[in-house]
Parts: C-alpha cells; sequence; structure tokens
C-alpha cells in the first residue's frame, strides 16, 4: 500500500517537473534565437515579421485576471457570509446550490454566453464590445464560486464557541462577522482567493471569445485585449520555427506567474505563522 | 485558601494608581453592598426551559443578590448551564430551545420587547468553561466590545485595556505584547482575558459556567482567587461541579437535581447552611458525596 501511494504521489510530482521541462525545452530555440529583451522591447508581435513582442498580451492577462479578483473578491466573500450567517437555512441551501451550479458550468458555455449577451451589451454602451470589460466580466463569474464556496467551508469551520462568546458580549451579528469570524477564517479565504487568481490567469477559450484578442496594452476597458492563454490557443494550430518556440516562451511565462502567485501565498502563510 | 468570610474583609489585593475612568478600578470590597442585607437583583420566577420536547428546568424561582457569590452546584445535566445562559438569553441561540416564565434583572423582564437583548448581554458579562479568547490580539480581544459600546477613541480603549487587565492581574504578563495573538497565552491566561474582557463593558453581574474547570490547579487557584476578589462589585453567579470551590467563594448555593426527568431547584441558601446543615436530604447526601 505504501509503494503504491508513493508511487501516485512520484508520478504526480514527476508529471509537474516533466510539464516545466518540456516547457523550457520548446521555449530553448526562442530563448536562443531571439533575446529575451526583444520579448519585452520588440516593436509588436508579429511573428511572420520576427518581432515578439509579449508585454501586451502579459498586462492583457494581468488587467483580466485582476480586474476579475476585484469584482469576484467582495461579491464571493459577501456571499459566503450571506449564506453562513444571514440566510435562511433553507435559503443558505439554495443559495449555496446555485453556486456550486455556477462552478460546474463549462469554461466554453460562459464563454458562449459572454460572445452572444454581454458583448452586444457592452457594444451598446461602447464598440466593439468584445474587450477587456467583457473578459472581466465572464471571468469574475467563473471565479466566483471558488472564492464563495472556500470563503463559506471556512467560516464553517470557525468555532461555534467564538460566536458564543461574541453574542455574550453584546456584539452584533455584524461586529462579529468583522471582529470575529472574518479574522478566524481568513487563512481559508486567502487560499481560495489564490486559487481564484490562478484560474483567472489560465483561463483561456471564455477569455479568448469575449475579448476581441487585439494585441495591445489596454487604454480603456472598452480596449479589446489578447490574454497569453489566448495567444496560445489562437496561433498554435499553425506556428512553426521561432514563432512555435515563442509561444511556449508565453506558457512559460503564464506558468512563472501562476507559480509566482503560490510562492507570495506560501510567503504570506509563513508570516502569518511565525 | 481562604474561607468566604475573611474574603468579604480584604480588600483587593491589586489597587490601581488614578489611572483611567476610576468606574473601572475594583475598589476595596467595603465598597460593595453588603450581603448580609441581601437585596434581589436577579428575580426569577417560574422558569421553565425546553430543548425541542426534552425539558431540562422545571420551574425554577430563584432570587439572586446583589454583590454576591452565588454558586450553582448539583450533577451533571441537571441544568445549571441552561438557568445560566437564560439569564443573559444565550438561550435564544440554541435553536428549539423554550423558556417560559419570568426572568427580572434589576427589574426589568428580560423577555418584554422593550428589553434590547444586546444591551442586555453587554450589563451581563459572561465567562464560560473553555476560555474562548477571539483569534485576534490581546488587545483587540478587549476593544471589540468597546467598539460595539461606540467607546472608539484610542485614548478610552487604551485606558481601559490597562484597567480590566490590572483588575485580571494580567497587565504585568502582557503589556509588553499587547499586540500578540490572544491564542499565544496559556489557559489560566486566556481565562484571566475573557474575564477582563467581560469586565471591560462595566457590566452589573457576571455568569460564570464552570471558570476553573478547564484550568491546572495553579491558574484554577488564580482565577479563584480573582473571582474572589470580584465580590461587592459584580453580582456573580458561578457554575462549579467542585464544591470545595463553591465553600470557599461563594455567599449563597443553589442545589439543583435532576428529578422526574427535568432539572429542579432543591434547595437554596446562605452557601455555610446548604454545606453545614442542608434542609433537604438530597443536598445532604450530595454536599457530603454520597450520592452525585
Amino acid at each position: 500500500m505504501l509503494w503504491l501511494l508513493c508511487g501516485a504521489a512520484g508520478i504526480a510530482a514527476a508529471l509537474v517537473l516533466l510539464i516545466l521541462l518540456f516547457l523550457s525545452a520548446e521555449s530553448w530555440p526562442a530563448l536562443r534565437h531571439i533575446s529575451i529583451g526583444r520579448f519585452l522591447n520588440d516593436p509588436s508581435w508579429n511573428p511572420g515579421e520576427s518581432m515578439y513582442k509579449l508585454t501586451p498580451m502579459l498586462s492583457g492577462t494581468l488587467y483580466a485576471a485582476g480586474g476579475a479578483l476585484l469584482l469576484a473578491i467582495p461579491l464571493g466573500i459577501a456571499s459566503a457570509l450571506f449564506i453562513a450567517y444571514y440566510a435562511s437555512p433553507r435559503g443558505a441551501g439554495i443559495y449555496r446550490h446555485l453556486i456550486e451550479l455556477l462552478a460546474g458550468i463549462p469554461s466554453v458555455v460562459y464563454g458562449f454566453w459572454g460572445l452572444t449577451t454581454l458583448v452586444p451589451l457592452i457594444n451598446q454602451l461602447h464598440p466593439p464590445g468584445a474587450s477587456l470589460l467583457a473578459g472581466i466580466l465572464v471571468l469574475t463569474l467563473m471565479i466566483l464560486p471558488t472564492i464563495a464556496l472556500t470563503a463559506h467551508a471556512s467560516l464553517l469551520s470557525v468555532p461555534p464557541d467564538y460566536l458564543r462568546g461574541a453574542a455574550a458580549l453584546g456584539i452584533s451579528r455584524w461586529g462579529m462577522i468583522r471582529g470575529v469570524a472574518l479574522p478566524a477564517a481568513k487563512t481559508g479565504i486567502a487560499a481560495g482567493i489564490i486559487l481564484a487568481a490562478g484560474r483567472a490567469i489560465g483561463e483561456t477559450m471564455a477569455v479568448l471569445m469575449v475579448t476581441g484578442n487585439v494585441v495591445q496594452h489596454a487604454a480603456s476597458l472598452f480596449d479589446p485585449i489578447r490574454t497569453l492563454a489566448a495567444n496560445i490557443a489562437l496561433e498554435m494550430p499553425y506556428a512553426m520555427g521561432d514563432h512555435r518556440a515563442a509561444l511556449f516562451v508565453s506558457g512559460l511565462t503564464l506558468m512563472l506567474l501562476v507559480m509566482m502567485l503560490w510562492s507570495v501565498a506560501a510567503q504570506l502563510g509563513r508570516n502569518r505563522d511565525g | 485558601m481562604h474561607g468566604g468570610s475573611e474574603q468579604l474583609r480584604r480588600p483587593a489585593s491589586e489597587k490601581t494608581p488614578g489611572k483611567g475612568d476610576g468606574a473601572y478600578t475594583l475598589g476595596p470590597m467595603q465598597a460593595g453592598p453588603v450581603c448580609c442585607d441581601p437585596q434581589p437583583l436577579i428575580q426569577v420566577d417560574n422558569l421553565s426551559l425546553r430543548y425541542g420536547a426534552k425539558t431540562a428546568l422545571d420551574n425554577v424561582t430563584l432570587d439572586i443578590y446583589r454583590g454576591c457569590i452565588t454558586a450553582l452546584i448539583g450533577p451533571s445535566g441537571c441544568g445549571k448551564t441552561s438557568f445560566l445562559s437564560s439569564i443573559n438569553r444565550l438561550t435564544d441561540l440554541i435553536p428549539g430551545c423554550r423558556t417560559t416564565g419570568r426572568i427580572r434583572v434589576d427589574g426589568c423582564d428580560i423577555h418584554e420587547s422593550a428589553c434590547d437583548v444586546q444591551a442586555l448581554r453587554q450589563r451581563i458579562g459572561m465567562v464560560f468553561q473553555k476560555p474562548t479568547p477571539f483569534p485576534v490580539s490581546i488587545s483587540r480581544n478587549i476593544e471589540l466590545p468597546l467598539h460595539e459600546r461606540g467607546i472608539k477613541r484610542r485614548a478610552d480603549t487604551a485606558a481601559i485595556i490597562e484597567q480590566v487587565l490590572r483588575d485580571v492581574g494580567l497587565w504585568d504578563e502582557v503589556r509588553d505584547r499587547l499586540h500578540a495573538s490572544a491564542l499565544s497565552l496559556s489557559g489560566g491566561q486566556q481565562q484571566r482575558l475573557c474575564i477582563a474582557r467581560a469586565l471591560a463593558l462595566n457590566p452589573q453581574i457576571l455568569l460564570m459556567d464552570e471558570p476553573c474547570s478547564a484550568l491546572d490547579p495553579i491558574a484554577s487557584g488564580i482565577v479563584e482567587d480573582l473571582i474572589g476578589q470580584l465580590r461587592g462589585r459584580y453580582t456573580i453567579v458561578i457554575v462549579t461541579h467542585n464544591l470545595a470551590q463553591a465553600r470557599r467563594i461563594a455567599n449563597y448555593a443553589a442545589f439543583f437535581w435532576v428529578g422526574g426527568h427535568a432539572g429542579r431547584l432543591v434547595e437554596f441558601g446562605h452557601c455555610r447552611q446548604i454545606f453545614e446543615s442542608p434542609a433537604h436530604e438530597l443536598t445532604a447526601a450530595y454536599v457530603n458525596g454520597v450520592r452525585g
């Protein structure tokens, strides 16, 4: 049994390392032929003319994920608080099931809905419609359940003694939530946010369908953008040579981004314990 | 340890030099109303309490006297804790819990709609068996109820924090680490912090549900001495399974027993009378360790 478990764990660990190795190996020609500086300083992303500027797609990824987090964190935590402390047991059950349902919708369906409903709406507000804003809204819906469900789970694990102690001191429900429940649940809530951020950064299909995929630094919420993940999905089918390798560099960047996020989270966790 | 009557005359061991609001200073014991002239502060009439179909307390009538320590004694499951938590209506939090009968605190019916339950709980501090400091800093633990009360100025809260921590003898132990997590304190310190937190609102009444039973003997002794010092300033109702402790600190004792599947009050009287010349044979059997 021990061997079986060790084997399974070993395979999982090896797979991650292999993927990283594979990404690096495939990126290597690009990193050698095209210097790292050119990924930052080339005039534009135009592989046909050997121009490989990645920064607009990096900013697109960060804007879309950051905007979605900005919306989804307060909404998700508010939903969790509602389920845990305000809703009637029946209402809480229904609401929780709805959020679980939201978590189960495939991303392409979100993209489809965004494309046919959200983009035309935004177009009426400010053309062209396919935009950073559409990406942010779709991503918000996609990561909201992650944040709400993990926050709810960590609120449920707050010892009832705390709540009873707060009530005995004549502290109101909101005072108890702010002063006791949220501080007690903050580690779990933060873990949910990191998980959601990882998903927002890596999400491809839905974002690709609603953001317009123009390679540019967005000057406003209504500008189309392209994310790193969408870039890979869009160009991989026909890319060759340095172009193909440059797409692997996009993938590597994405992976580094997520790893950085995790290391920041781990650092925060350590500081809290220390 | 010391006998109850000596305790009455003994001044508070730690008098605080004129800092902060005088209302939060523990005065000498003589400052409190005298126990031998009992004035009822909590009047409980025909209190019955049910959890769903199960009756936990049956028809309890009891007066609790101002400034005194009243110990509730009796075997487990006889409704002592239920009685305690119906005084500050903490039983409201338990689904399916129903109370009938009347409880008056300072003449005011706590079940009447005019009675604001939050204000009631601010007047009645409560300390639980298991220390329950919130997972925030030591000072924040005391600030939370103060903020709720509308005391927000930093100078005011700092003065009260120092005062109540001095009152429970914790100040010198934690003055350098007020911003450390309250969970880093030892069990006895946590329980004293919880008492300090309850005192911060300057309540009239303190309800204590076996405050020493989760502590080691030394910490338990410290907390017990502290409770003795609080006599006079506060009206204290304490549930305890430790009969020696009840005998040492209480002025009055109420003996509960399970009769006919529900907790009943068997006997109430001066602590000495309950222990030395109980009127009821069940009481005599219990305090002499024959039953229970």
